[in-house]
């Protein structure tokens, strides 16, 4: 059945039908509103607690996210002053192991330069004991012959035993100068080894101020301070996004070693058997690729460049070194074995390009390039040396790893910060939205609202008027 | 637990059966020997060629001729299932090819075309091969001229085959007519669909790839 404005009697109808709707609303209006009032307030109390626990969650999510930092940056601090006290361990064996040699090379130096400045040490001459004589002697007035004979003869006497005093004191002199002369590489070993030793020691302060250095930030990481968390979260951004860069380049070279050796790899493990859409041989060179990859893994670990794995690190040394050389051998022969397949795809291809020619009727084509055995010998190399390439892999992914949880952290705290802001903003729209819709409400009735207006005021006049009669 | 992951394994590997059965290629092709049409046998062999280039292991391909009386094994001039290795289906692939080679330099043409008879051949060495797609090859002007005593009015059962005529000649009574050309065709296409088959023709050789979309 279909009504109309156009039929008067329709039309009366719904007329009256809406008279009687908006007398409904009007009778319900106080339950209508304290409905709509009650159930706004409920959304916007149930959205305020869904906002402070999202809040709530937020700020414990923070406190984690600056423990695990702090505790990340303790950590690479800790093995930063462990790897430089292992610096300078080692440069304590090895740069001053010597050192006691050295010693008793300076004693020796030493020694003998005393030796030879004792010996070289000038003595004054004796002044001779006749010099009071001749003194004497001289004072007699040389108006006697006797006399100046005498003196001449003394003087003759004296300057023979003058050139005698000089040529013996120039001899002294000289043995003193070939003394000091033979002290001169004596000096210079002297000045050589304290000099190697003051180069060791400087070297030795270096890594006691990088200690230092060290130790300050460890301090400070420890102290928790603000300066600290900002160093480490920008840190940890920096390596996020460095580790995501190598990691893309090495996903790069897997790519290209598996499709050096999943060709060739048909040959071995049929090229048609499937497990969930994909071709066995497929799966068995990514096998190959991930075995090779976690063979990587276990090497840095074992030599204690990556720290992935806390049962490795903690291996004693003696199983350690076994590990290495056992996944190096690993490594060393799936290397060989990529090699061989990357030689057996060029005999593939090669073959089959020869039976598409000799298909397509082409004899020009089944004879061998000259220069096949350039990219046969590139594949090959590539083969063997891809493996030991993303060995390196563990060293971003490490960082990776590491740096994924601080992101993580961060976005899941902006997330929780943006969802608590949304709550908010939610609960008054719909505390808004219900008083909105008291007034709609209002709107609706508005006919039966003035009238009842009109009612309370003329009742409000007459009781005035009671009241002043 | 360790039951479901087996159970998990097994579920797998059967998938993966299954899963290469589906993806490789059935051919049978089909070529006419009769009459003047031996003179196209040089055409048929491109055409072998260029699916040998498009097979992969563990595809199927067979060619056989069409004779007088075609339902025969004997009809079948070579067939190979491709091994798994890729080395030995190129090495299959010459073989075939060599033997395709001998059998076009010394084919005869015959008196009786059985086209019918050819395709429940073909029909039947396809459904023995666990293949994903079943494909004939009609090398043929398609114009049935049975011997006397064959029955072939027989309805075909094509589910899921498909019937791929190639390098459909016209007959010289078709160039008087070409009514007769476009019906002969009707009825092959009438007869493959009704056994639920599908049916094409490509008579452009410079496009044979349009047989393996």
């Amino acid at each position: 059945m279909s009504w109309s404005f156009d039929t008067p009697v329709s039309g009366l109808s719904l007329l009256l039908m809406i008279l009687l709707a908006v007398l409904a609303l009007y009778f319900a209006r106080a339950t209508a509103r304290a409905a709509l009032l009650a159930a706004g307030n409920t959304f916007y109390r149930a959205l305020r607690l869904a906002s402070s626990a999202t809040v709530r969650a937020e700020r414990q999510l923070a406190v984690r996210n600056r423990e695990v930092l702090l505790a990340q940056g303790r950590e690479a601090a800790e093995r930063a002053i462990e790897r430089e006290f292992e610096r300078v361990q080692t440069a304590v064996k090895k740069e001053l192991a010597d050192f006691p040699a050295m010693h008793r090379r300076l004693s020796e130096s030493i020694t003998a330069i005393e030796e030879d400045y004792e010996r070289s040490r000038e003595v004054p001459p004796a002044p001779p004991g006749w010099v009071k004589a001749v003194q004497a002697v001289a004072d007699i007035p040389k108006a006697d012959a006797t006399v100046a004979r005498v003196l001449e003869d003394m003087h003759g006497s004296l300057k023979k035993i003058e050139e005698q005093a000089l040529t013996e004191y120039r001899k002294n002199s000289r043995e003193r100068h070939a003394l000091l002369k033979r002290a001169l590489p004596h000096w210079r070993a002297l000045l050589e080894n304290i000099g190697s030793f003051d180069k060791k020691l400087s070297r030795l302060l270096d890594r006691a101020v990088a200690i230092d250095r060290h130790m300050d930030d460890y301090e400070e990481i420890n102290r928790g301070s603000d300066s600290a968390l900002r160093k480490l979260s920008a840190s940890s951004l920096s390596q996020f996004f460095v580790s995501m860069f190598v990691l893309a380049i090495a996903v790069g070279g897997a790519i290209i070693n598996f499709n050096l050796i999943a060709r060739p790899m048909a040959e071995m493990v049929g090229g048609t058997n499937m497990i969930g859409g994909m071709k066995i041989a497929d799966i068995a060179a990514l096998v190959i690729i991930l075995v090779e990859i976690s063979m990587g893994l276990f090497l840095m670990e074992s030599l204690r460049i990556t720290r992935l794995f806390p049962v490795i690190a903690a291996l004693d040394d003696r199983m350690r070194v076994r590990m290495i050389w056992i996944t190096l051998f690993f490594l060393t022969a799936l290397a060989s074995v990529e090699a061989g397949l990357a030689f057996m795809r060029e005999i593939l291809v090669q073959d089959e390009l020869a039976t598409s020619a000799m298909l397509r009727g082409e004899t020009a084509a089944l004879a061998e390039p000259r220069f096949l055995w350039i990219t046969t010998a590139a594949q090959m190399g590539m083969g063997f040396i891809l493996p030991f390439a993303l060995t390196f892999v563990a060293i971003p992914l490490e960082s990776f790893i590491h740096s994924l949880r601080t992101v993580l952290g961060v976005l899941a705290g902006a997330v929780l910060k943006l969802v608590a802001t949304l709550l908010r903003v939610l609960a008054s729209a719909i505390r808004g939205l219900a008083r909105s819709l008291v007034y709609v409400y209002d709107v609706v009735i508005f006919l039966p609202l003035w009238i009842e207006g009109r009612v309370m005021a003329m009742r409000g006049g007459a009781r005035a008027a009671e009241g002043r009669a | 637990m360790w039951r479901i992951l087996v159970l998990s394994a097994c579920l797998v590997l059967t998938g993966c059966s299954e899963g290469a059965a589906s993806s490789n290629r059935g051919l049978y092709m089909l070529i006419d020997t009769s009459g003047t049409y031996t003179q196209e046998l040089d055409k048929a062999q491109q055409i072998i060629s260029y699916a040998l280039t498009r097979m992969e292991s563990g595809d199927a391909f067979a060619v056989a001729r069409i004779d007088t009386a075609s339902f025969t094994e004997k009809n079948i001039v070579a067939k190979v299932t491709f091994d798994d290795r890729p080395s030995a289906a190129n090495q299959q692939k010459r073989a075939f090819q060599e033997a395709v080679a001998a059998f076009v330099k010394d084919t005869r043409s015959s008196a009786h075309t059985d086209i019918t008879g050819g395709v429940l051949q073909a029909v039947e060495f396809l459904r023995e091969q666990p293949v994903g797609r079943r494909t004939v090859l009609i090398f043929s002007d398609m114009e049935e001229d049975l011997a006397r005593g064959y029955v072939r009015d027989i309805p075909l059962s094509l589910d899921g085959v498909e019937v791929i005529a190639v390098n459909v000649t016209k007959l010289r009574s078709d160039n008087v007519d070409p009514r007769k050309y476009m019906s002969r065709l009707d009825e092959w296409k009438q007869r493959v669909e009704a056994g639920g088959g599908k049916f094409r023709v490509i008579n452009d050789l410079d496009r044979l790839e349009a047989i393996f979309q």
